[in-house]
């Protein structure tokens, strides 16, 4: 609870701001009521970064869904689309089946790897400019600001008695927000169907009740959680400040008050002399553009987001003061050492541990590329009937029954020929049908064409199971796929 | 009451409450779990006004949604099978070509007749309709009163030795059990029935009762099973050519059967199913494998 005498930095004649970390660790009593954060507005290359971040991830969650990619008749034209009930997934050129869902799982474990590996190279840099929390949060503070002024006149608001211009601000910072989180829910649904359809149905009121709910529901979320829970969800719901202290090391990078160089801290007054004394003047400037509410001063902590908004704010009063920046910066553990014992700063950014998360990356990035160029559009999946096993004719031969089901996954119908091989006098035929030889079906374009066969063998056949292979060939496009199977024969009764 | 007092590290008050020394905070419930406690009640209350909650004497508070799960169920129930009535409509006037032409018909009458199957008949013939001593294999090419789509309907329909008037009925004689034939003869039957049929192969019938056997069998067995042992569908009278025996085929089994002259009932289904569910059934059967084609087939239809 420090009350300071500021340097101007604003060039308003109110200078002194009550800037104290509400949101550290000490601060934060169990029991008390949580202080509002109001972040001060910051200038500077990481706020200039965090715009242009904030621009481009919006811009690609808003307007990707209206992306058009033309895939032939019949079929979706949205370049990125969840089809749960057509049971596809759309992106670009790629289409992929539910049973394809592994390439999901290597998105995921590429994301992990990619967190990891960026979190061993700068910190969390994620949270400070990426994650969607910080991203709508940061819009959100940016809508309050733009309507009810920056801190000292949001603080001073928020003190002032209830009037007309008060409700008039508070209504139209709140109209305001919950507009952005209907249009994040609006977004987001239409990731799931076509996009011009469903945001005409959306506003004549022919949508279905789950897209309203989940419009609805993320509409809630995103005022919630970016209007008011804001740096909570930092500090008490999310999993990663948890799990990002095992993925730093001493030469990470992250966002670093360098003592060796601030302290002593004290007040200075223009003229004084820096001998004997540190180049922090604690003017808590760090302080009031922290979202999160804590004072980077007091080393790396669980609630900082490492969005270098201090670094900006220092790096501003420092050239004021006429000393040099970067006594708030990107820094490591190991520089800290380094320079308490005299030596110079070093970054280490190849280390064995980024190189194993970046080969990780890459190996897995190669295999998901891989499986995707080499995935092949024509499948047969073969289900022996095993109620019965096997099933004795008249004649003493014995039939198996299978289930064929043929995946087309392109978009053209195919004639297919199903053969058997592998298992001597073995008669690929349909029920009723005496012959053998090939069974020509047509395999219908973008789905499943399941359809039941027997396959006999003459009598003779030893007791026990034996191999065989069905193949498929496309008639006219000559690719052809298989499966193996097997056929089973029982003892005499 | 006991004496609240203020801890002295923490600042806070006590609950006055003393174990052995051990004193307890009065520390107060997080404020959201609160929130939520309290929303629980009243939910709670809002749920019990809206939908049947309280069990009274002879009944339960209704509510006032009058939300009831049987009747819902039963909504969906009328729904679903409305929903099919046109299917099963279209079914029940379809050949076995007929359906096979018509994919959709196909696909259909096989869920709707696999459904039927499963709750009905696999009790007895097994799923898949893979039989159980004395319950015929439904999926093989032996039918013993015929494997067309009609024939196969037809022994659903109306069952055999069931109490159905026109139930399809076979009888054969226990020619142990009512003295009809001396063992003797019946051994020599047997034989007989080994040496004409497929199990000659592995049950090396002998051949001198065999040739004894030979008269038994024409005097007594032809009338039905046919002078070569082919069988009759007209009457349900199985073949004895070939290896497949639905009381088993060992030459003690094979003679048993000679003895006792089982023969199982099946009941008939009529009342049970509608013609449509009927002719799901038959299809599925007939469709396990072992189908004949129609007796009078259908000509194809030709292209336009």
């Amino acid at each position: 609870m420090s009350k300071t005498t500021l340097i101007d930095t604003t060039g308003r004649d109110d200078l002194s701001i009550d800037a104290s970390a509400v949101n550290s660790k000490e601060a934060r009593a169990l029991y008390k009521k949580r202080a509002q954060i109001h972040p001060k507005l910051a200038h500077g290359t990481f706020r200039n970064l965090k715009w242009a971040a904030m621009a481009v991830l919006l811009a690609i969650y808003y307007i990707t869904p209206w992306l058009r990619w033309d895939r032939g008749d019949g079929r979706p034209d949205q370049a990125v689309l969840i089809d749960f009930e057509g049971r596809r997934f759309y992106f670009f050129f790629i289409e992929l089946w539910p049973q394809e869902v592994y390439f999901f799982a290597g998105l995921l474990i590429l994301a992990a790897f990619g967190i990891f590996l960026s979190s061993a190279l700068f910190g969390r840099v994620w949270c400070g400019y990426a994650c969607p929390q910080t991203v709508w949060t940061d819009l959100y503070i940016h809508v309050e600001r733009w309507i009810e002024g920056d801190r000292n006149e949001r603080m001073r608001l928020e003190k002032a008695p209830m009037s007309a211009s008060k409700v008039g601000k508070k209504l139209a910072k709140h109209t305001l927000w919950l507009l952005i989180a209907a249009a994040t829910g609006g977004a987001w649904v239409f990731y799931f169907g076509d996009a011009p359809t469903l945001f005409h149905d959306i506003f004549s009121g022919q949508a279905s009740t789950p897209a309203y709910l989940f419009i609805g529901l993320l509409t809630f979320t995103t005022y919630i959680l970016a209007g008011s829970m804001r740096e909570q969800v930092c500090t008490y719901m999310c999993p990663w400040p948890r799990i990002q202290a095992a993925m730093i090391d001493k030469d990470a990078l992250s966002v670093t008050y360098r003592p060796d160089r601030g302290e002593p801290r004290g007040p200075h007054k223009k003229g004084e002399s820096w001998e004997g004394r540190g180049d922090c003047i604690d003017c808590r400037q760090c302080v009031a553009v922290c979202p999160q509410g804590i004072d980077i001063r007091d080393g790396d902590q669980l609630e900082c987001i490492n969005c270098a908004l201090c670094v900006d704010a220092c790096d501003e009063v420092m050239r004021k003061v006429g000393r040099p920046t970067g006594l708030i910066a990107y820094d490591s553990y190991a520089n800290l050492e380094r320079r308490k014992q005299g030596r110079g700063t070093s970054y280490r950014l190849l280390r064995p541990r980024t190189i194993l998360y970046g080969t990780l990356m890459t190996a897995i990035a190669a295999l998901l590329a891989y499986g995707l160029a080499t995935r092949s559009d024509f499948e047969l999946n073969v289900i022996r009937d095993r109620s019965p096993p096997y099933v004795r004719l008249a004649d003493g031969s014995v039939r198996n029954d299978y289930v064929f089901k043929v995946i087309n996954m392109s978009a053209l119908e195919r004639r297919v020929s199903i053969e058997v091989s592998g298992l001597q006098g073995a008669r690929l035929h349909a029920t009723g049908i005496t012959g053998g030889g090939p069974v020509v079906i047509g395999a219908r374009a973008d789905g499943v064409t399941t359809l039941r066969l027997h396959v006999t063998v003459p009598p003779g056949i030893e007791a026990g199971t034996h191999a065989l292979r069905f193949t498929a060939r496309d008639l006219s496009r000559g690719d052809e796929t298989g499966s193996a199977s097997a056929f089973l024969a029982g003892a005499n009764p | 009451m006991a004496n609240s007092e203020r801890d002295e590290a923490t600042g806070m008050q006590t609950t006055g409450h003393e174990w052995d020394g051990l004193r307890e905070l009065d520390t107060p419930l997080p404020r959201w779990w609160l929130i939520v406690f309290y929303a629980s009640i009243v939910a709670a209350v809002i749920y019990w006004v809206l939908m049947p909650a309280w069990p009274l004497g002879n009944g339960y508070t209704r509510g006032v949604l009058n939300w009831s799960d049987r009747r819902n169920v039963a909504a969906e129930v009328q729904a679903l099978q409305s929903a099919r009535a046109p299917m099963f409509a279209r079914l029940a006037d379809a050949s076995a070509a007929g359906i096979a032409a018509d994919p959709e018909l196909q696909q259909f009458a096989i869920a709707a007749g696999q459904s039927a199957f499963g709750d009905n008949c696999a009790t007895c013939h097994g799923a898949g309709g893979g039989g159980a001593p004395g319950f015929p294999v439904l999926a093989d090419n032996v039918w013993i009163w015929g494997g067309t789509l009609a024939d196969i309907e037809q022994t659903i329909r109306v069952g055999i030795r069931s109490s159905h008037p026109d139930a399809r009925l076979s009888q054969m004689p226990a020619f142990g059990r009512d003295g009809l034939l001396s063992p003797r003869q019946i051994g020599d039957a047997t034989e007989y029935v080994i040496s004409i049929s497929m199990a000659r192969a592995r049950l090396t019938p002998d051949m001198a009762a065999a040739a004894r056997g030979a008269a038994v069998y024409q005097e007594q067995c032809a009338s039905c099973h046919g002078v070569e042992g082919a069988g009759d569908r007209r009457i349900g009278a199985p073949s004895l050519k070939d290896d497949l025996w639905l009381y088993g085929g060992s030459r003690a089994e094979i003679r048993r059967q000679i003895e006792q002259g089982r023969g199982g009932v099946m009941p008939s289904w009529e009342a049970r199913f509608d013609a449509g569910t009927l002719r799901s059934l038959a299809y599925y059967v007939h469709e396990m494998g072992g189908g004949e084609p129609d007796a009078t087939p259908t000509p194809p239809t030709p292209p336009q």
